[in-house]
């Protein structure tokens, strides 16, 4: 308490090693990637060390300090407006030039700044010897070696950063980056210009504001244009003067002459600080890739992969989700026993246990499936799948890095769609949400069991296939046709690291696959047991309901007349009457409770839209199923289960044959599975699309556009097999 | 000649980066300027994209990127790259 505080941000180019390294500082849950860009959420970490309260915050991994992904905007924004007292730099040691180009660009904001010559580790191994002194001497600025996954030098580190964060430490001029005399002469008379024309508290240092505005940069402009407001557009006048000068000059774009200068300067201090011994090298990551991206093998093995994911997934979650099964079964029967009947108990077993138990059974598939793409992304694998998929993804007008999220997809489209982040291109980011509801998420795999294991048996496998299959084409042509019409407009460049394998820490695996599972638990806590209760109490209410019979009466009239002839018949008669008179008396309890769902509030809406759906061969329980399903696709069953008036026994068979009873044909249970696959993603989905696209117009998009496609689909689905004769 | 018709297993120098200045910054941020070795490590499966070793890193672009990169070829020296 009455501690100091120091904040410090973490940068580093991806794959430097910056995740692993905040972990072992704070010990929070973050996950930990090789796919480039894995932390683009800004974490944070509260420390107490040194008498100090530290609080840390790790940046996203970007390359550049030029805004030109989403990543590379908020960390450059989170430096220059939220000041943190100390600026790590979290550099791979094994991958120096490359590694100071960012270094050196963030020397050149007007921020402390220390070195962590990251996995120093891997770059002695690999033959390199870097001069730290003599590093920190040219650049003026303090070097520290670390071995993030081992936890080496980290208090040296954080101990530099408080030493720093209270001593006026600045990178003199003479240390940061000289640029050709031209550009430099420009660079003067424009730090000057804008000097004499900007206010007292200029939040920027003004050499570097000199230099962003002579490689126009955008968002450096605008805020130019904010502070100065009228005598910006001189100072911007200025700068596109040096600009087309200069271009002439060197016949060259200025951005381009500077970024080679960098890079020159680099090379200077590279020569000075690093030295490589001849050690000749075996690169075990490379020998992995001759054979996972290999011309012939590549792609089998690819494949594989993912059959492999989804296998695991399926066939070793099915042991959990039946152990989950008969706990909740369990359950369910302690309550009844223990609670006294009523409008509560009903609540509780039908809304919450019913709604919630349903879902909560495909945990270990999503688990699983998590766990699996955590290996993906924490080997490298991820970005290998890119490199084999970017061919075959551009073809749709899509980056290769769009099958990652598509693929998520197939888990839950909530994280899926957050993992469109990693795009850089705001365009191929719009594109791959908007289709990623296509990929058929696991919440709608329930629904199509259910249907397919009622009305196609035998072939229900090659059933749900086909629709996994027409959700990928419609993807597909969904993307084509928006490049085409909605999102014109050049591709991203595909210039993309290939970090090298590592192997995965298990504990980052389970906090990865913990990170984006807690997701799904998340929303069951919320909207799936919100929607459930909601799909409980419209189809509970009204409580007292005008019946078409007296079942109770009937009932009654059924024991007696069974009840007469079992007394006069003889033991094996009067056991199979005494099954037939349970049977009726079964029958009437179901017609009941049909009658009971057709009238309730629920029922009533259902009736309201059925002529909606009558043209798609769906009734108006599907019809009401489906509208529960905007709250989760999970609900369609539970709502299924509560309309078809399904009770005790082992549900899923009471269902099956409920539908059966009910009319629904093959067909029909069809067409309600393409409805499913292709109509609005859930709740959550359309709260990240709205949320990752910062739009709310495209959520709504969304909702019309997959609507229609499912309608369409489904009618001619439905009306193309009735002509088929079906 | 351009970088898109070099072979696998073949090694240059680059001489210029053309193309959008998207591209050209991108490009350039991996490490690929003016003067750097790059050694054409292959192409994917489909022929595109292709990946390279560029100052000690692995990068991949599209073929149709690389035909924006100038480039000077170079003999392959004995034990370049370990290959």
């Amino acid at each position: 308490m009455g501690n100091s505080q120091i904040r410090i941000a973490l940068t580093g180019n991806p794959n430097s090693g910056k995740t692993t390294i905040f972990n072992q500082l704070t010990g929070t849950r973050q996950k930990v990637g090789n796919w480039p860009g894995v932390t683009v959420e800004k974490k944070e970490g509260d420390i107490q060390k040194f008498g100090y309260d530290i609080q840390i915050v790790d940046l996203p991994g970007t390359y550049s300090l030029t805004p030109f992904s989403i990543e590379e905007i908020v960390a450059r924004d989170f430096i220059l407006e939220e000041k943190p007292d100390v600026v790590i730099d979290i550099i791979d040691a094994s991958n120096l030039e490359r590694n100071l180009y960012l270094a050196n660009q963030l020397r050149e904001l007007d921020t402390k700044v220390i070195f962590a010559l990251n996995m120093a580790d891997v770059a002695r191994a690999r033959g390199f010897k870097i001069d730290a002194q003599k590093l920190s001497q040219l650049l003026g600025v303090p070097v520290v070696f670390t071995v993030g996954n081992k936890g080496e030098g980290l208090d040296a580190l954080i101990q530099t950063a408080v030493d720093i964060a209270h001593s006026p430490l600045h990178i003199p001029e003479e240390r940061k980056v000289r640029y050709s005399k031209d550009i430099e002469s420009a660079i003067a008379d424009l730090k000057e210009f804008i000097k004499a024309r900007s206010p007292e508290a200029f939040p920027y240092n003004y050499r570097w504001t000199a230099i962003k505005l002579l490689e126009d940069d955008k968002i450096v402009k605008k805020r130019i244009r904010d502070l100065l407001g009228a005598s910006s557009d001189a100072v911007c006048q200025k700068a596109g003067d040096f600009r087309g000068k200069l271009a002439g000059l060197f016949n060259e774009d200025l951005e381009i002459v500077m970024t080679d200068e960098r890079y020159g300067f680099i090379a200077g201090i590279i020569k000075e600080v690093l030295s490589a011994s001849s050690l000749e090298r075996v690169d075990i990551s490379r020998n992995i890739d001759r054979v996972l991206t290999n011309k012939f093998v590549g792609f089998p093995i690819f494949i594989f992969f993912i059959w492999a994911m989804f296998q695991l997934t399926f066939t070793l979650g099915a042991y959990p989700m039946s152990w989950l099964d008969t706990a909740i079964a369990y359950l369910t029967a302690m309550i009844e026993h223990a609670m006294p009947g009523g409008i509560i108990k009903s609540l509780v077993i039908d809304g919450v246990i019913g709604g919630v138990g349903s879902i909560i059974v495909f945990l270990p598939n999503i688990l699983l499936l998590f766990f699996c793409i955590a290996l993906f992304e924490d080997t490298g694998y991820m970005a290998r799948a890119a490199f084999l998929m970017d061919r075959i993804m551009h073809l749709i007008g899509l980056h290769g890095k769009s099958f990652i999220p598509m693929l998520m997809g197939f888990g839950c489209n909530v994280p899926a769609i957050m993992a469109t982040r990693t795009l850089e291109s705001r365009k191929d980011r719009i594109l791959t949400i908007l289709i990623t509801p296509f990929m058929s998420c696991s919440a709608r795999l329930p629904v199509y069991i259910v249907l397919a294991g009622t009305f196609f048996a035998a072939k229900a496998g090659t059933v749900i296939f086909m629709i996994y299959l027409l959700g990928i084409v419609l993807a597909i042509l969904t993307g084509r046709m928006f490049r085409t019409v909605l999102l014109r407009g050049e591709d991203a460049p595909f210039v993309m690291e290939l970090p090298p394998y590592r192997v995965p820490m298990i504990r980052s695996l389970l906090i990865h696959m913990w990170d984006r599972s807690k997701m799904f638990l998340r929303k069951m806590g919320g909207i799936i047991l919100a929607g459930s209760i909601i799909v409980w109490a419209l189809s509970s209410f009204p409580r007292q309901i005008e019946y078409s019979m007296d079942y109770e009466a009937a009932a009654d009239e059924v024991r007696k007349s069974f009840d007469q002839k079992i007394k006069s018949a003889d033991g094996f008669l009067a056991s199979k009457l005494e099954s037939e008179r349970d049977k009726a008396i079964h029958d009437l309890n179901r017609q009941r409770n049909a009658e009971r769902a057709e009238k309730s509030y629920i029922g009533r809406i259902g009736k309201l839209i059925e002529p909606v759906f009558a043209p798609v061969g769906i009734d108006w329980r599907g019809s009401v199923a489906l509208l529960t399903g905007f709250v989760a696709k999970e609900i369609v069953v539970s709502t299924m289960g509560v309309l078809y008036s399904v009770e005790g026994d082992s549900q899923s068979d009471a269902l099956h044959s409920a539908l059966r009873d009910s009319g629904m044909t093959p067909l029909s249970a069809l067409s309600m599975m393409v409805f499913v696959l292709l109509y609005v993603p859930c709740l959550a989905t359309i709260g990240a699309i709205a949320r990752e696209t910062g739009a709310a117009k495209w959520a709504v998009f969304n909702i019309l556009y997959t609507t229609a496609v499912a309608w369409i689909m489904a009618f001619i689905v439905y009306q193309g097999g009735r002509l088929l004769g079906h | 000649m351009l970088l898109s018709e070099m072979k696998e297993g073949q090694s240059a120098r680059i001489v210029s980066v053309g193309g959008d200045m998207r591209l050209r910054r991108r490009i350039l941020e991996m490490g690929l300027t003016k003067g750097s070795d790059i050694y054409i490590e292959k192409y994917a499966p489909l022929k595109d994209p292709m990946e390279l070793v560029v100052k000690g890193c692995h990068v991949s672009l599209r073929v149709k990127e690389a035909a924006e990169i100038f480039v000077d070829p170079m003999a392959r020296r004995e034990g370049d790259h370990g290959k």
